[in-house]
Order: structure tokens, then C-alpha cells, then sequence
């Protein structure tokens, strides 16, 4: 049997509501007034997905794992020149497409986690509701200026032997 | 301009037209105070936020935004529903919550009806609202308001005894069952001889008014005791069927109640409309009256609504079992006490 309370469990609940209500009066709300104020968001909250375009191969992996489909890709094939004097040109992907619906996207962040070339970053960015639904699709150029919001990786706990990962700029 | 009221003798006709506007108009009047200072304001604070911010000033006309909104809504009975009982119900329980204010004293003669027997009279009108409930869950042939109006008549029945008994205590200390009757006893009597202020009955009565107090919070099924209308399980209750204004005059009835409640209270134990060191037979209260009885009920109405927004809800047997084991047996030792105290002293 857990020890009894020198204060009955009832009347000090109503004490906590009362304090409540006097700290909220006498210091403000623990919430913010949106539209007024902004929030000060986590900085690695899962606002928007960006795309550093560069490091994109239209390997397409994100867009199979995706579970609303929600990404679409099209790229083409072409023949860079070789890298060195003498060499065979290398084929390459050109990414023609790179859309994400955020109409559809539940910020499940798989598409984050499966891209194995560090194309796909999260941001806290958050602002970017339309009136019109489909104005939601995302293209590269859009996603690519996301890049800009993306922070910094913050360094492991001490003692930690992973390399911290580069956000690349 | 109190000596001009008091001189105010309107013929009939004039007086029962005043009547009937004031009450209609303090109803849902008093509603929308009570929804918006606690159920709006004072439950924000309590979990630190600031409430309604944006219609009118500082939010104070949210409320009203929410009942045109309610009033815009389709008005939807379900296809097997007792079309005509569904309709009337909450006519019914909001009847109850009109007539409550019939009896209600705001000074010596600004009452619509000063009753002789006005406890009895308060307390038995305020149990019809049980027939509205009970039509609304029958009516709506959906078993959530069935469940929701059983659990609302075993509740209201339930705690609709210690109530009676907690003000039987009060009628005893007092020797009349007129609320007008019971202010002037509490504003006219001294402790001990000294007169300072009154001899309001929450001293003797205390036991009384935390009976009251809890038997209204059931019978207005709040939380802790909003099994009726629990909504992880019944969803609404015996609401769950109403969409607009009937579904508003569910709401109004609630709270326009709660402040009858919170009245009642307020004159049963708080000396009502009158201050002590004011003789009960100045002209000054048909100006003083109402606003120090509203004092005293928004006193009142916050330790209602300061319990609501504190407690979880109880469960059902535990709600009965509070009813008859506790509350109960506590009033009938509440009243033996009184009773004998009353015939000793």
C-alpha cells in the first residue's frame, strides 16, 4: 500500500489548478499567439522536405518507398564527356522532374531516411500553406530553395564515434 | 432614481410583460456570462493559455460568433427518430431551467414570483429537466442517447436526494422555506451578538454546502460527475443526436442552470441579495440587490467550475456509491444535528 499523503490527493489538485490560472495571469500563457507571434519551432522539426538537386542520380528510391507516392521523378540518360584524356564517356541521369505533393505527403520522412546520395534534407520551414490545393506540388527549383532553411547537423553526445553528417550548402 | 423604483406600481398586464422579457432575457444572458468567463477564460488560465483572443475585444463576443454559427446549421433528426418528442425535448429541459427562475429573489420585490414555499418549489422544478433528458435519448433511436439519458435519470434521481436534504438543513435554521424568507433571517440575525456581517449559513451549514455544491455539479452533469455525456464512450449522450439550435438550447439550458444553481446557493448559504450592515428594508437594493447577489453567485459559479476543470470523471458505480453512500447519510447527520442544535439553543 503506497504511503498516505499529508495533503488529500483532491484539495491539491484543485491547488494545482488555481496556481495554474495565477502563474498563467501573472506570467503569460505557455502558448504563443500564432498569427501574432511566431513560434520558435524545434530545429529539427520536419516543416518541409528540400532537395539538394546536385547530389540528386534519379535513383528513384525515395519515390518506391514513398507510402502515399507522393514523389514523382522523370530523368533521362545522356553522355557526359569522360573524365580523363583518352576515356570512354560515362552515362549519366539528368533529372527533368523532381516533385513532391505536400498535399498528399504525411512528413513520414522515409524518403529522408532511404536516400543514400544525401539529396534529401528536412527543414523546420513550415509557412507555405496555398489557397489553391494543388499549388502544393513542389518542384525541384521550389524544393531546391528549401536548401537555404535546412540547419546545420548538430553534433553527437560526447564520446560518440559517428562522424557528424555535412549539410551540403 | 431607487426611490422612483420603488414607487414603480405597473398594472397587470405591464408587470407580467416586464416578467416575461426579463426572465427570457436573463436566461440565455446569463449563459453566455457563465460559458464565457469560465468555460472560456478562467479553464484557459488554469491550463496556462489565453482563450478566445479575436472576436471583439480580447475575445469577449466568442461566444456569441459561436451561436450564430449554431443558428446557420441544418436542423437534422435521424430517420427513426420520434419526430415530435425529439423536437419538444429540449423545450422541455430548458422549461425547467426558465422556471427556476421564477422563484429566484434578486431583492425583496424584484422576483417574478415571491413563493411562500419557494425552496420546495426550485428544488422540484429543477428535477423536470430529467423528462427532457430522458424524451431527448428516447427520441433519437440511437442507442448512445439511450445509454446517455439512462445514465442522466439514474444520476439526476441519485444526487436529487442530498440535495433536498442538504437545504432541509438550511429551511430548519431559517423556520421558513421563502428564499426571501431565508435572506432576511441571514442578514438580520448576529453571532454571538455582533452583527458584522449577518449570519450567513455556510458557518453552521458548511457540511450543507459542500453537499449542494456537489449534488449541483451531478445534476449539471459536469465533470467529475459528465458520465452521461462521456465522451470517449457515449460520445455526447443524450445530445448526440442534435445539430444547431437545438443542440444550443441544450447549451443554454446548462449553463443558464448552472447560474440558477449558483443563485440558489448563494442565497441558501451566502445571504443572497442583501449585505448586512444595509437594513433588508432599503430602497437601495432594487439597485444593490442584483448586483451584489451576482457577486455572490460568480463567487459561487467559480468553485462549480473550479472542480469541473480539475477532477477526471468518475466512473458509474463509483458516482452512485459517492450518492448513497457518502453524501447521503452525511445529510441526514447534517440535518439530526441541525435539528437538535435548532430545539437545544
Amino acid at each position: 500500500m503506497p504511503p498516505k499523503p499529508k495533503v488529500p490527493g483532491l484539495i491539491k489538485g484543485l491547488g494545482v489548478t488555481f496556481g495554474e490560472m495565477v502563474k498563467t495571469l501573472k506570467d503569460g500563457p505557455q502558448t504563443t499567439q500564432y498569427p501574432h507571434e511566431r513560434e520558435e519551432v524545434a530545429p529539427r522539426a520536419r516543416g518541409v522536405i528540400a532537395l539538394h538537386e546536385e547530389n540528386c542520380t534519379s535513383c528513384m528510391l525515395c519515390a518506391r518507398e514513398c507510402p502515399d507516392w507522393c514523389i514523382f521523378i522523370e530523368a533521362h540518360k545522356y553522355l557526359a564527356p569522360p573524365r580523363r584524356e583518352g576515356g570512354k564517356p560515362r552515362q549519366k541521369n539528368q533529372l527533368d522532374r523532381f516533385d513532391i505533393d505536400f498535399s498528399l505527403c504525411m512528413y513520414c520522412g522515409i524518403c529522408v531516411e532511404v536516400c543514400p546520395f544525401d539529396a534529401l534534407f528536412w527543414s523546420p520551414e513550415h509557412e507555405y500553406s496555398e489557397i489553391r490545393i494543388a499549388d502544393l506540388l513542389h518542384d525541384k527549383s521550389r524544393l531546391d530553395q528549401w536548401m537555404q532553411t535546412v540547419p546545420d547537423f548538430e553534433p553527437y553526445e560526447a564520446g560518440s564515434d559517428a562522424k557528424v553528417r555535412k549539410v551540403p550548402r | 432614481m431607487t426611490l422612483l423604483l420603488a414607487s414603480f406600481a405597473p398594472p397587470y398586464w405591464l408587470s407580467t410583460l416586464i416578467k416575461v422579457l426579463v426572465v427570457s432575457a436573463v436566461v440565455p444572458t446569463t449563459a453566455l456570462i457563465l460559458g464565457m468567463v469560465f468555460l472560456f477564460k478562467i479553464m484557459s488560465w488554469m491550463q496556462s493559455r489565453l482563450g478566445p483572443q479575436e472576436a471583439g475585444p480580447r475575445g469577449t463576443l466568442q461566444l456569441l460568433a459561436d451561436g450564430v454559427k449554431f443558428l446557420q446549421k441544418e436542423d437534422i433528426a435521424p430517420n427513426g427518430a420520434d419526430l415530435w418528442v425529439f423536437k419538444v425535448a429540449p423545450l422541455v429541459v430548458l422549461m425547467s431551467t426558465l422556471l427556476l427562475y421564477v422563484a429566484l429573489p434578486a431583492s425583496m420585490h424584484l422576483v417574478v414570483a415571491d413563493l411562500d414555499v419557494g425552496v420546495f418549489f426550485v428544488l422540484a422544478i429543477s428535477s423536470l429537466s430529467v423528462i427532457g433528458v430522458l424524451m431527448a435519448g428516447w427520441s433519437s433511436a440511437s442507442k448512445y442517447s439511450l445509454m446517455g439519458a439512462l445514465r442522466a435519470a439514474g444520476q439526476l434521481i441519485a444526487y436529487e436526494l442530498p440535495m433536498v436534504l442538504a437545504v432541509i438543513g438550511v429551511v430548519i435554521q431559517a423556520g421558513t422555506m421563502s428564499l426571501n424568507g431565508i435572506v432576511v433571517a441571514q442578514n438580520e440575525s448576529a453571532i454571538f451578538g455582533w452583527s458584522g456581517i449577518g449570519y450567513p449559513y455556510i458557518l453552521t451549514q458548511f457540511l450543507g454546502f459542500f453537499i449542494f455544491i456537489a449534488a449541483v455539479q451531478a445534476e449539471l452533469t459536469q465533470p467529475p460527475f459528465d458520465m452521461p455525456v462521456a465522451e470517449s464512450e457515449i460520445v455526447s449522450g443524450y445530445q448526440v443526436e442534435y445539430t444547431g439550435f437545438r443542440f444550443l438550447i441544450f447549451f443554454l439550458a446548462e449553463f443558464a442552470t448552472a447560474f440558477a444553481f449558483a443563485a440558489i446557493a448563494a442565497v441558501l448559504f451566502l445571504g443572497g441579495w442583501a449585505v448586512p450592515w444595509l437594513p433588508v428594508s432599503s430602497d437601495w437594493y432594487y439597485v444593490l440587490g442584483p448586483i451584489v447577489l451576482f457577486a455572490k453567485v460568480m463567487i459561487v459559479a467559480f468553485i462549480i467550475f473550479w472542480v469541473r476543470f480539475t477532477y477526471p470523471r468518475f466512473r458509474e458505480d463509483q458516482l452512485q456509491s459517492l450518492a448513497w453512500k457518502v453524501l447521503i447519510p452525511l445529510a441526514l447527520v447534517n440535518i439530526v444535528v441541525t435539528a437538535v442544535l435548532k430545539v437545544v439553543l
